[in-house]
C-alpha cells in the first residue's frame, strides 16, 4: 500500500508542477513547444492525459498538440527505457563507421531502433548529430557521451550498464 | 485600384494588385489544375499541382498563392511546367489506391477530374504505398488510404468550425491526417457537421450510407415507411442531376421519392412551422417571464453537439425543442400512427436531410419514445440521389408532384429554414405577429439574410424590442457566444447553424469541386434557391399554415403544452472534451 | 544596477589588463587578473571527453594550494581541435595540451603551474615536431586559419560577460546607438557584402533593408540556431563559446530594421549552447545591454530563446517562424517573405548564427576591412566542421577562396591510414560531393554551386576509398526521407521513391532504368517542391551521379558493390591456401555459417552468411575476403 502512496503522491507533484509550467506560459505566444518540452522533462514522456492537460490549459485543440508532438522527433507518446542509449548517426559519425556500432547496439541489446526493452532498461534511438562529430562516431547514453567508439566497445559499455 | 501588367502565355494583360496568378489565370479563361487551395480556407501551397513558370525565379511557383507584380512574365504550361504536374500527380497516385469504380466520389472527385485533364495515363514510380483503417463512426467515415494530404478538412475543422479534432499527424512520407492518438472520431468532439466532407478533393471523407436500411425497409411489406425532405434538400439534390446551381427542384423531388416506394412522402418544412411555434412559444415565455436570455435554436445538431462539448454552461441558453425531423418523426410515430391506425412499431421514419450530425442526433437514446426512435433512418442529400440512380429513375424527366397530406404543405417560413438566417426570419414573423395582435405587415427581413459571419437584428414589435443574432459557421458561433457570455452582446434569440451558410451547404449537400467554389458563393447561390419557393409560398408564416392549426387542435391542444413537451421537446448533456 | 556607458569602458578597461597576459607573453600581471591563465574547454567536444571533471580537479588543486590569486582556471568555449580533446591552453606560456586526461592533471599542476616546465607528451601537434611554444600559431591546424567569427571561442570565458567587453564586446553596439542611424548601420553590413553563412547566401545588408522600411507595431530579429546539417557544429561552438556577440548582433539587428524582440531558435540537442546563451542573456540584462533604455539611449532590445525539438525542416526559415509559433515546423510559400510578414505576421529578419557573429567586428573594423578577405563574390572567411576521414577533424575559419586541398591537406592533415581521398561532401544533406578533381576549386558560394555542390552551413565531410557512394547517396537520401515536412507531394512521396531506388540499387535488385528513373524523378522534385529541403534533396544523388555514375553502374549491372561497402552484394569467401584451418572464424561466426575440419580450409556458406564481417575480423591470416 505504501507504495502506491509514494506513486500517488508522485503523480501529484507531477501533476503539480505541469500546472505551474501551463500558468507560466498560458497567454505567451508560441508557448505550446516550450510546455511540451518542460512536460516531457517531467514525464519522460508525453501520454494522452498530460497532452489533454496541456491543450485545454494553452487553449490548443488536442488534435493540434497531437500533431505537434507527431511531428518532432524528440517528443514521445511511449515511456522511455531507464537508458537511452543513442546513436548519432550524423553524417560525420556515419562515414566513420556509425552504422556498425548501431549494428552492435542492436545485437548487445536485442532491441530494434525506437525500441524499448521489456525491463524497462534500455531504449535504443537513432539519432542526427549531438555537435560532437570530432569525435565521431558517438553514442549517448543518458547524460554519458562515448566517443571515438569502434564495433568492439559497445558490449562493455553496455554491460556496465546492465550491472547499475 | 491600380493595376499590375503581367503577361500570360504570352497575352498581356492588367489585373488588380494583390491578384494571384491562379485569379489573374482564370480572368483570361485559362485553366490551371489545382486541389490543395480552397479561397479563404486552405491556403497553404501545398499541392504543387498549380505550378507555373515565373520568368527569372528559381523554382516553379504555385499559382494558387503567387501574388502578381508589375512586369511579370508567366507561363501555365511550358514543357516544363507540364512536365512537373504530371510527375508531382503521379506521385501522388503512386500512394493511392487506383480503385475508382467503386469509390464514392468517381465521376466527383478532384483527383481523378486532375487526372483527366492532365491527360496521365502511366505511373512511372512506384513503391511503398498506404494502408490505413478506415475509421467508420455514426456520421463521418474516414479512408485515409484516398488521402493526398490537401489539408482541406483540417482547415476546415479547426479554422471555420473552430472545432479542430483532426489534424496532420507524423510527418514526411508517414503524415496523415488523424484524430488526437488516432482515436475513433466518433470518440473525440467532433460534431458530425461533415464540412470535411464537402471540402475533401476526394473520397477520402464520406457519410456513413445507410441506403441500405432504407432499401430493406422499403422492400419490408411489414413497414410503413414515411419519409421527409429537410428544405435544403430541394436547394442542393438538382445539382446531383446535372441543373444549375440554385435550381430548385421540389416537385420533382416528391415524385421521386414516391417512385422509391416510401409509403408516405411528407415534408420537414412542416416541421418547421412547427418548430416556430413551439420556439416562438418558449422565447415569448422566457422573455415574458424572465427566463434565460438569449435563447438559441436548437435545430442544428451540429451547433448542439458543439455547446454540449464547449460551452456546457450554455446547455440552458438552448431551446429545448427537437429539431424540425426530430419532432416530426416524433409526431408521425404518435399522432399520425394513431390517426391512421398504424402501430407505431411498424412506422419506419426515413429524414432525407443535408445533414450528417442528423444521423448523429437520430440515434440520441433521448430522442424516441418506447424504445422507438422518432426517427430511424437519416440519409443525406448524396445519398437520396444515389437511391434515385439506383432505381434507374430518370430524375430529370420526372414530372413535378406534391407532396402527402396531412403534412404536404409547408408555409414559406417552413422552406427558409435552410438557409442561414431562415430560421430567425420564420421565428420573427410569428413572434412578431402573435406581439401585434396578428397584424404583422413586414414579412422579409432582408437584415438576417445573406452570408455575412454575424447579424444582428432589432425588431420592434407590440412595444416590445426584441434583439436577436444570427451567426453560422461554428466559428462564427463561438465568436457570439464569446460576445454574450462576456456581455458585450446583450441579446434575446439567437439563430446559430452549425455550417457555414446554414443547411443549404450542409455537410451532406452534393459535393461542388474546388474549381466551382473557388469562384461563387455556393451559400449565397443555393439559398436563393430558398428563398424563390418562399417568395412563390401561398402562405408565408408558420402560424398560419393549416395544418399547424390543425395539429394543434387535433392533438397538442396549444404551443408549448404538456403533450407537446412530452414529444416535441428534449434536453441535452454536458460532454466534455475527450472524457 | 544597470551600467552606464562609462561604467562599461571601466570595465573593458580593467578587464583588458587582466587578459593581457593571453596576449602579449610579456606582459606584466595584473593584481586582479593573476599571473597564470588556464584554459580548458568546455566545449560539447571536450566535455564528452571529460574536461568538466578536469576542470574541477584543477580547481581544487589550485584552491588547496592556495594559488587562486595566482593561478586563474577558466572554461572556454570550443578551440576547434575537439578530435584532439579535452585541450587545455596555458598562457602567458601559449601552451596548448590535447587529449588530456584525469589523471594528467598532477603532473601538469606540477610540472608546468607550479614549475614552469611544459608537459612535453602532452603538448598539441605532431609529436615529432613537438613545440611547447605558441601553439596557436605554431601549428598548421591554425595557422592557415583566419578566425573573425570565432575571433573568441577558447579565447574567453563565455561565462564572464566582461571577458567579452574585454574583447570589444558591446563597443560596436554602443557606437551604433550612440553614433549611427539604423539605416548607417544598415549601410555598413550592405556595403561589406556579406552574405548570409546559414546556406543561401543571401546578402544580410540587403535582408536587413527589406525589413527595416516595413511598418509595423511590432518586427523581430530572430537567429537561426538550428544547425541541423548532421556533422556541422560551427553555430554551435560560437554559441558556446562567445554568446555576447550573437547578443550584440542581434541587437544590432533589432536597431537597424526598428525590432525591439529577438527570439534564438537553437536546437534543443545543444544543451551546453542553450545554458551558455541563457547566462549570456542574464547577464546582458544585468548590465542593461538587453532590455529597457539600453545603455541610456533609449533603444528597447528584448531576447528569449526558443528550442527546436527534433526536426532539420525547421532551419528553414519560414518553417522556423512557424516553429517558433508553436505548430508544426512546415514551411511556407514564398512570397510574402519573413521580411514583409513573419514571426506572428510581423516583419522578421532572420539570420544564421555564424553570420551574426561577423556583424559586430564589421561595424567596428569598417566594411572595408571586411572586404579585403575572401574572393569579389564572396567576402570574408567561412568557418567548416571538417569530419570523416580526415586526421584533423574539427572547426576551422579560412578566408574564402581557400582551395579544398588547403583545407583537407594542410589544415586537416590528409586522410588517415594512407588512404586515398574519394571526395568531400559540402551542404549536407542539400549538397554534393566533390570528387578528386575538383580539390582545387576555390571555396566561394559560387564555385561550389558550379561544381555542382554547394556552401551549405559548413560542413565538411571527407570520404576515403572505403566509402560507397551510392551507399553516401542513400545516407542522405534517407535523412531527407525522415526529416521531409511531409506538406508537399514532391518531396515527401518523391525523395521516398529517390530512396527505393537507391535501397533497390544497393541491394542489386535495380532494373535497368534506375538511373533514368533517379534523374527524372530529381527533376522534378527540383522544381516542384515547397522549400528548399525537397528543392535540394536531390542534390547528392545528383552529384554522386555526375562524378561517380561508373558506381551506379557496377551496383546495377554487375551487381557489385566496388566499395565492399552494400552488403547485399558482397560475398565473404575464404581463399583455400591462406586458410589454414584454424577454426577461429568458425567458432565466431554468429549464424554458424562456417565449417570445415580441424586443419583443413574451411568454407563459408554464402547462403547462411549474414554478412557481418565477424570472421574477416577473427582470422589472423588474411584467410577471408569479401568482394
Ligand atoms: C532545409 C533547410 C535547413 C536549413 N537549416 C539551416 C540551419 O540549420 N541553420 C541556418 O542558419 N540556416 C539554415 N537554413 C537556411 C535558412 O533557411 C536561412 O536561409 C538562413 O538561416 C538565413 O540566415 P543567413 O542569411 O544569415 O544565412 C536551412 C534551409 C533549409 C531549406
Ligand atoms: S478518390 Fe478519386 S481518384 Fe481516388 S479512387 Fe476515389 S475517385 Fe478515384
Ligand atoms: S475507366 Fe478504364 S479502368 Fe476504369 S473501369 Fe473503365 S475500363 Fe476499367
Ligand atoms: S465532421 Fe465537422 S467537426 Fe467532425 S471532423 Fe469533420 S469538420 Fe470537424
Ligand atoms: S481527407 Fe480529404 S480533405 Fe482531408 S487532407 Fe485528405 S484529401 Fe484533403
Ligand atoms: S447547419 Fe444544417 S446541415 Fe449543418 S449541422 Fe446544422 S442542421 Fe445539419
Ligand atoms: S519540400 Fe519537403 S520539407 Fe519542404 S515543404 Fe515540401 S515536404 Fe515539406
Ligand atoms: S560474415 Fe558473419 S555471418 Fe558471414 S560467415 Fe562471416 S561471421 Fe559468419
Ligand atoms: S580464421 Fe582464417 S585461418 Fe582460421 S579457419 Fe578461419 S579462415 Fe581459416
Ligand atoms: S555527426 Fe555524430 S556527433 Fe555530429
Ligand atoms: S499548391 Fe496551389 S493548389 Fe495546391
Ligand atoms: S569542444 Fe573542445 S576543442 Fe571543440
Amino acid at each position: 500500500m505504501a507504495k502506491d502512496c509514494t506513486t500517488c503522491v508522485e503523480t501529484q507533484e507531477k501533476q503539480e508542477k505541469l500546472h505551474k509550467v501551463i500558468a507560466e506560459h498560458k497567454g505567451t505566444r508560441g508557448a505550446l513547444i516550450p510546455v511540451l518540452h518542460e512536460a516531457q522533462e517531467i514525464y519522460g514522456y508525453l501520454p494522452m492525459e498530460v497532452q489533454l492537460e496541456i491543450a485545454n490549459g494553452l487553449d490548443v485543440p488536442l488534435a493540434e498538440v497531437y500533431g505537434v508532438v507527431s511531428f518532432y522527433t524528440r517528443f514521445s507518446i511511449n515511456p522511455k527505457g531507464k537508458y537511452l542509449v543513442n546513436v548519432c548517426m550524423g553524417t560525420a559519425c556515419y562515414v566513420k563507421g556509425a552504422g556498425l556500432i548501431l549494428e552492435k547496439l542492436k545485437e548487445a541489446l536485442d532491441l530494434d531502433v525506437d525500441e524499448c526493452s521489456e525491463d524497462g532498461k534500455f531504449s535504443l534511438e537513432a539519432c542526427r548529430c549531438i555537435g560532437a562529430c570530432g569525435l565521431a562516431p558517438v553514442m549517448t547514453i543518458n547524460e554519458d557521451v562515448y566517443g571515438r567508439l569502434v564495433p568492439e566497445d559497445v558490449v562493455g559499455i553496455i554491460e556496465k550498464y546492465k550491472n547499475l | 485600384m491600380n493595376n499590375i501588367n503581367i503577361t500570360i502565355d504570352g497575352i498581356k494583360t492588367a489585373v488588380p494588385a494583390g491578384y494571384t496568378i491562379l485569379q489573374a489565370a482564370k480572368e483570361l479563361g485559362i485553366y490551371i489544375p489545382t486541389l490543395c487551395y480552397l479561397k479563404d480556407i486552405n491556403e497553404i501551397g501545398a499541392c504543387r499541382i498549380c505550378v507555373v513558370e515565373v520568368k527569372g525565379a528559381k523554382a516553379l511557383a504555385a499559382a494558387c498563392m503567387f501574388p502578381v507584380s508589375e512586369g511579370m512574365e508567366i507561363l501555365t504550361h511550358s514543357p516544363k511546367v507540364m512536365a512537373a504536374r504530371r510527375a508531382t500527380l503521379e506521385l501522388i497516385l503512386s500512394n493511392h489506391p487506383a480503385n475508382c469504380q467503386i469509390c464514392d466520389r468517381s465521376t466527383n472527385c478532384e483527383l481523378q477530374a486532375v487526372t483527366k485533364k492532365l491527360g496521365v495515363r502511366e505511373i512511372r514510380f512506384e513503391g511503398e504505398s498506404i494502408h490505413a483503417d478506415i475509421d467508420e463512426g455514426i456520421s463521418i467515415v474516414r479512408d485515409n488510404n484516398k488521402c493526398i494530404l490537401c489539408r482541406r478538412c483540417i482547415a476546415v475543422c479547426k479554422n471555420i468550425q473552430t472545432v479542430g479534432v483532426i489534424d496532420a499527424v507524423n510527418r514526411g512520407f508517414n503524415t496523415t491526417i488523424a484524430s488526437p492518438f488516432e482515436m475513433p472520431l466518433g470518440e473525440t468532439p467532433c460534431v458530425n457537421c461533415g464540412q470535411c466532407i464537402v471540402a475533401c478533393p476526394t473520397g477520402a471523407l464520406r457519410e456513413r450510407s445507410h441506403t441500405d436500411d432504407v432499401w430493406a425497409a422499403i422492400a419490408d411489406p411489414d413497414k410503413y415507411v414515411v419519409v421527409q425532405p429537410a428544405p435544403a434538400v430541394r436547394a442542393g439534390l438538382g445539382e446531383e442531376f446535372g441543373y444549375p446551381i440554385g435550381t430548385p427542384v421540389t416537385g420533382k423531388m416528391a415524385t421521386a421519392l414516391k417512385r422509391l416506394g416510401f409509403d408516405r412522402v411528407f415534408d420537414t418544412d412542416t416541421a418547421a412551422d412547427l418548430t416556430i411555434m413551439e420556439e416562438g412559444t418558449e422565447l415569448l415565455n422566457r422573455i415574458q417571464n424572465g427566463g434565460t436570455l438569449p435563447l438559441i435554436t436548437s435545430c442544428s445538431p451540429g451547433w448542439i453537439k458543439f455547446c454540449e462539448h464547449n460551452y456546457p454552461e450554455m446547455l440552458v441558453n438552448l431551446s429545448s425543442c427537437k429539431s424540425p425531423h426530430e419532432m416530426f418523426g416524433a409526431v408521425i410515430k404518435s399522432y399520425f400512427a394513431e390517426k391512421e391506425g398504424i402501430d407505431p412499431a411498424k412506422i419506419v421514419t426515413v429524414s432525407v436531410m443535408p445533414c450528417t450530425a442528423k444521423k448523429f442526433e437520430a440515434q440520441r437514446p433521448e430522442l424516441g419514445k418506447d424504445g422507438h426512435a422518432d426517427v430511424d433512418y437519416v440519409i443525406t442529400t448524396r445519398e437520396f440521389a444515389q437511391m434515385v440512380k439506383d432505381a434507374g429513375i430518370d430524375f430529370r424527366s420526372l414530372e413535378d408532384s406534391d407532396f402527402d397530406n396531412p403534412f404536404g404543405n409547408a408555409s414559406g417560413a417552413g422552406v427558409i429554414f435552410g438557409a442561414t438566417g431562415g430560421v430567425m426570419e420564420a421565428a420573427l414573423r410569428t413572434v412578431a405577429d402573435i406581439l401585434n395582435g396578428n397584424s404583422g405587415t413586414d414579412i422579409d427581413f432582408e437584415a438576417v439574410r445573406g452570408v455575412d459571419d454575424i447579424k444582428i437584428v432589432e425588431v420592434e414589435a407590440g412595444g416590445m424590442k426584441i434583439r436577436a443574432a444570427v451567426a453560422h459557421g461554428l466559428g462564427n458561433a463561438r465568436k457570439l457566444i464569446e460576445k454574450v457570455k462576456s456581455g458585450e452582446e446583450e441579446l434575446h434569440f439567437i439563430e446559430i447553424m452549425a455550417c457555414p451558410g446554414g443547411c443549404v451547404t450542409g455537410g451532406g449537400q452534393p459535393v461542388q469541386p474546388a474549381s466551382v467554389t473557388n469562384w461563387i458563393d455556393l451559400r449565397a447561390e443555393r439559398a436563393k434557391a430558398i428563398y424563390s419557393e418562399d417568395k412563390n409560398a401561398p402562405i408565408r408564416k408558420s402560424h398560419e399554415n393549416p395544418a399547424i392549426t390543425n395539429l394543434y387542435k387535433d392533438y397538442f391542444d396549444e404551443p408549448g403544452s404538456h403533450k407537446a413537451h412530452d414529444l416535441l421537446h428534449t434536453h441535452y448533456v454536458a460532454r466534455g472534451k475527450y472524457q | 544596477m544597470y551600467k552606464t556607458i562609462a561604467d562599461i569602458h571601466a570595465i573593458r578597461e580593467a578587464k583588458k589588463a587582466d587578459l593581457m597576459i593571453r596576449v602579449d607573453e610579456n606582459a606584466a600581471p595584473s593584481a586582479e587578473g593573476g599571473r597564470m591563465h588556464v584554459l580548458v574547454c568546455a566545449g560539447t567536444g571536450c566535455v564528452s571527453s571529460s574536461s568538466v571533471k578536469i576542470i574541477e580537479k584543477l580547481t581544487d588543486m589550485v584552491h588547496k594550494n592556495k594559488l587562486e590569486d595566482e593561478v586563474k582556471i577558466v572554461k572556454t568555449g570550443c578551440f576547434g581541435l575537439c578530435a584532439e580533446g579535452p585541450i587545455m591552453m596555458i598562457y602567458p606560456d601559449h601552451v596548448m595540451y590535447t587529449r588530456v586526461e584525469i589523471s594528467d592533471v598532477d603532473e601538469i599542476f606540477n610540472t608546468h603551474i607550479i614549475g614552469g616546465q611544459a608537459v612535453k607528451r602532452l603538448l598539441a601537434g605532431d609529436s615529432e615536431k613537438k613545440d611547447a611554444h605558441n601553439a596557436l600559431g605554431s601549428l598548421e591546424f591554425f595557422s592557415k586559419q583566419l578566425r573573425i567569427a570565432l575571433r573568441n571561442c577558447g579565447g574567453i570565458n563565455p561565462e564572464c560577460i566582461d571577458e567579452y567587453i574585454a574583447k570589444d564586446g558591446y563597443l560596436a553596439l554602443e557606437k551604433a546607438l550612440t553614433e549611427m542611424t539604423p539605416a548607417g548601420v544598415i549601410d555598413v553590413v550592405k556595403a561589406s557584402e556579406i552574405r548570409g553563412r546559414g546556406g543561401a547566401g543571401f546578402p544580410t545588408g540587403l535582408k536587413w533593408s527589406f525589413a527595416a522600411p516595413q511598418v509595423s507595431d511590432q518586427k523581430y530579429v530572430a537567429c537561426n540556431a538550428d544547425e541541423g546539417d548532421p556533422g556541422a557544429f560551427m553555430d554551435r561552438s560560437v554559441l558556446e563559446g562567445d554568446p555576447h556577440s550573437i547578443i550584440e548582433a542581434m541587437a544590432l539587428a533589432g536597431y537597424a530594421i526598428g525590432a525591439n524582440q529577438g527570439y534564438v531558435y537553437v536546437r534543443a540537442e545543444y544543451p551546453i549552447a542553450v545554458q551558455r546563451l541563457g547566462i549570456a542573456i542574464e547577464q546582458a540584462k544585468e548590465y542593461g545591454l538587453l532590455g529597457k533604455n539600453i545603455l541610456g539611449t533609449g533603444f528597447d532590445f528584448d531576447l528569449d530563446i526558443r528550442l527546436g525539438a527534433g526536426a532539420f525542416v525547421c532551419g528553414e526559415e519560414t518553417a522556423l517562424i512557424t516553429s517558433v509559433e508553436g505548430r508544426r515546423g512546415e514551411p511556407k510559400p514564398r512570397p510574402p517573405f519573413p521580411a514583409v510578414k513573419g514571426l506572428f505576421g510581423k516583419p522578421t529578419v532572420l539570420n544564421n548564427v555564424e553570420t551574426l557573429a561577423n556583424i559586430p567586428v564589421i561595424l567596428l573594423k569598417g566594411a572595408d576591412w571586411f572586404k579585403s578577405m575572401g574572393t569579389e563574390k564572396s567576402r570574408g572567411t567561412k568557418v567548416f566542421a571538417v569530419g570523416g576521414k580526415i586526421n584533423n577533424v574539427g572547426l576551422v575559419e579560412i578566408p574564402m577562396g581557400t582551395t579544398l586541398r588547403e583545407i583537407i591537406y594542410d589544415i586537416g592533415g590528409g586522410i588517415p591510414g594512407g588512404k586515398a581521398f574519394k571526395a568531400a561532401q559540402t551542404g549536407g544533406p542539400s549538397g554534393g560531393c566533390i570528387p578528386a578533381s575538383h580539390l582545387d576549386t576555390p571555396i566561394d558560394y559560387d564555385s561550389l554551386m558550379a561544381i555542382g555542390s554547394m556552401m551549405g552551413s559548413g560542413g565538411l565531410i571527407v570520404m576515403d576509398e572505403e566509402n560507397c557512394m551510392v551507399d553516401i547517396a542513400k545516407f542522405f537520401l534517407e535523412f531527407t526521407v525522415d526529416e521531409s515536412c511531409g506538406k508537399c507531394p514532391p518531396c515527401r512521396i518523391g525523395t521516398k521513391r529517390m530512396l527505393e531506388l537507391l535501397e533497390r540499387i544497393t541491394q542489386g535488385k535495380a532494373s535497368p532504368t534506375a538511373i533514368e528513373d533517379l534523374e527524372e524523378l530529381a527533376k522534378s522534385i527540383k522544381a516542384s517542391s515547397l522549400c528548399a529541403l525537397g528543392q535540394t534533396a536531390p542534390n547528392p544523388v545528383l552529384s554522386t551521379l555526375k562524378y561517380f555514375r561508373d558506381e551506379y553502374v557496377a551496383h546495377i549491372d554487375e551487381k557489385r558493390c566496388p566499395a565492399g561497402v552494400c552488403k547485399d552484394l558482397l560475398e565473404f569467401s575464404i581463399l583455400e591456401d591462406k586458410c589454414i584451418g584454424c577454426s577461429a572464424c568458425a567458432r565466431k561466426c554468429p549464424v554458424n555459417a562456417i565449417s570445415g575440419e580441424i586443419k583443413s580450409p574451411y568454407t563459408i556458406d554464402t547462403a547462411a552468411c549474414i554478412k557481418c564481417g565477424v570472421c574477416m575480423d577473427t582470422c589472423k591470416f588474411g584467410a577471408i575476403i569479401k568482394k
